[in-house]
């Protein structure tokens, strides 16, 4: 059984990394810095940020045991990440829709492919973080190598919901504009320009730490700030990311078969 | 004779035509408060079984509605059947709605790499037989132009040229003789009779009788979603033109051709 699908995925390699190719090309065609406004703009967004919410947060800002820039950015990175992998790989259905109807190919592919190809503009994008970590002097550290766990978690956290919202967005589109306000909540609740301070010791803590996506900024945060990871916040984490892409998987697979008359 | 490359066995697809179209979630929950999710069962094919050896030209016939394009997307994996199915011996290539997986906002060019892509083949492949692709469509440096500006004809030949490239087990055809212009159309013909020349089994779809007397040697005949007729070309097209003309009666259906018929009265 599992075989069947193993050489079903190998044998569509290559439309995958033609899907992916022509994500990232249609994406930044016909603009003239293309692929480079990846990079400008989360650092415009961090400064931006990094301006505003130094005045705002005032004590709160200082002693991050790394640079309050660097702890925006690196959340605000994650979140993009998040934000858009999921809409994409939501919507993917239903955007080659014509194609579904047309020829037949796995239709995993194309929430995969989105997620993929969000990935990869996400992965280019981080080398703002290592011009900002470089220029903010922070002190490299063995510990920055566990920065992998969270990277390659975010991946399946966003391709687990993308597959989930994808399945939903063929029968209800409503799913779309809810998404929009749950993102937005999910945003709040990662603490990307701000920190968790404040709440420590009341309930509001736990929201926080409830959400995967927070679990997965703070192990980046602490791999940067040259600490070990904290093993139970990781293993919620990648419990949570593994419980989704079940999920998505089982969610998908099931109502696939439908997906063609609903588009 | 050779294997079975095509095994058709008691396929049926069934629709839900809802009269109304719900998708979203305060629609969906208010009917189903007021039971109002009714749906329209619609059976599209029922209980259709035929075999096709290979070498075999099947010439599919029956009229609009008929189940014709229906039967080729379970065949080509598009649809998953309710019940019954398939079994294919080979590699399949669909000729159906060229163009489908063209993205309008790639050129030509990039399109070759996708659309040859979803049919299967891998990149250095269809490199390779880029220049072959693109002298076939005859496009020249239109290649290099976002797809959106081709007329529905040049995106045909574009089509024809990348599925084509590859000598394929079996060719469905749906309608696809009457792809572009005269010269393009000769072309195409010339191209689908050499591939028959090569022991290929194919599946053509079409209304007219002619052609599918010329092309095939085999045919069925479908209506209203059921098999009512498998047999020599000769036969079968005889009878369909007979059934169009309205002289016959599926009665009439002579001993040889018929098939077990359960039809509503």
């Amino acid at each position: 059984m599992g075989n069947v699908y193993i050489q079903k995925f190998i044998s569509y390699r290559h439309l995958l990394a033609e899907l992916v190719k022509k994500g990232i090309k249609l994406k930044y065609r016909r603009s003239y810095l293309g692929i480079l406004w990846s990079l400008i703009e989360p650092l415009l967004t961090m400064a931006v940020l990094t301006v505003v919410f130094t005045k705002l947060l005032g004590k709160d800002a200082k002693g991050l045991k790394i640079p309050f820039a660097l702890y925006i950015l690196i959340g605000r990175l994650m979140f993009t990440y998040f934000s858009t992998g999921t809409k994409t790989a939501m919507r993917s259905i239903r955007a080659n829709g014509s194609m579904i109807k047309k020829v037949y190919v796995p239709k995993y592919l194309y929430p995969l492919s989105s997620t993929l190809y969000t990935y990869v503009i996400f992965i280019i994008s981080l080398i703002d973080l290592f011009a900002v970590a470089i220029i903010m002097g922070v002190k490299p550290s063995l510990y920055m190598f566990q920065a992998i766990i969270p990277l390659i978690l975010i991946f399946f956290l966003t391709f687990g919901i993308g597959m989930i919202l994808a399945t939903v967005d063929v029968f209800f589109r409503d799913v779309e504009y809810i998404w929009d306000v749950v993102s937005m909540l999910i945003m709040y609740t990662s603490a990307i320009f701000y920190t968790t301070r404040r709440f420590e010791g009341t309930f509001m803590i736990n929201i926080f730490k409830f959400n995967p996506l927070y679990r997965l900024i703070e192990c980046f945060r602490d791999s940067l700030s040259g600490q070990p990871l904290h093993p139970y916040g990781m293993l919620y984490a990648a419990l949570s990311c593994m419980a989704v892409v079940l999920l998505g998987f089982f969610l998908f697979y099931k109502k696939q078969d439908n997906f063609i008359l609903h588009i | 004779m050779g294997k079975t490359v095509l095994d058709v066995s008691h396929v049926g697809m069934k629709f839900n035509l809802s009269k109304e179209k719900v998708d979203n979630i305060k629609e969906y929950v208010i009917k189903m408060l007021k039971k109002e999710l009714h749906y329209n069962e619609f059976w599209a094919l029922k209980d259709v079984s035929f075999k096709v050896k290979q070498g075999d030209r099947l010439g599919i016939l029956g009229l609009n509605g008929a189940g014709k394009s229906t039967l080729l997307k379970v065949i080509s994996g598009v649809f998953k059947p309710t019940e019954g199915n398939v079994t294919i011996d080979g590699k399949i290539v669909p000729l159906l709605e060229l163009g489908a997986g063209f993205d309008r906002q790639y050129t030509g060019g990039e399109n070759i790499f996708l659309y040859g892509t979803v049919l299967g083949y891998s990149r250095e492949f269809l490199k390779e037989k880029y220049e072959e692709i693109v002298e076939f469509s005859g496009l020249g440096d239109f290649i290099d132009v976002p797809i959106k500006n081709y007329s529905s004809g040049m995106k045909a030949r574009l089509g024809f040229s990348i599925a084509t490239i590859v000598d394929p087990e079996i060719l469905i055809l749906d309608e696809v003789l009457s792809v572009g212009d005269r010269r393009f159309k000769k072309k195409s013909l010339k191209k689908i009779k050499s591939m028959m020349a090569s022991d290929v089994t194919v599946l053509f779809v079409s209304h007219n009788t002619d052609q599918i007397r010329e092309i095939c040697n085999k045919a069925i005949l479908l209506e209203h979603g059921k098999l009512i007729a498998k047999g020599e070309v000769n036969e079968v097209c005889d009878y369909y033109e007979k059934l169009i003309d309205e002289e016959y009666d599926i009665d009439d259906l002579p001993k040889s051709l018929r098939k077990k018929i359960k039809r509503k009265q």
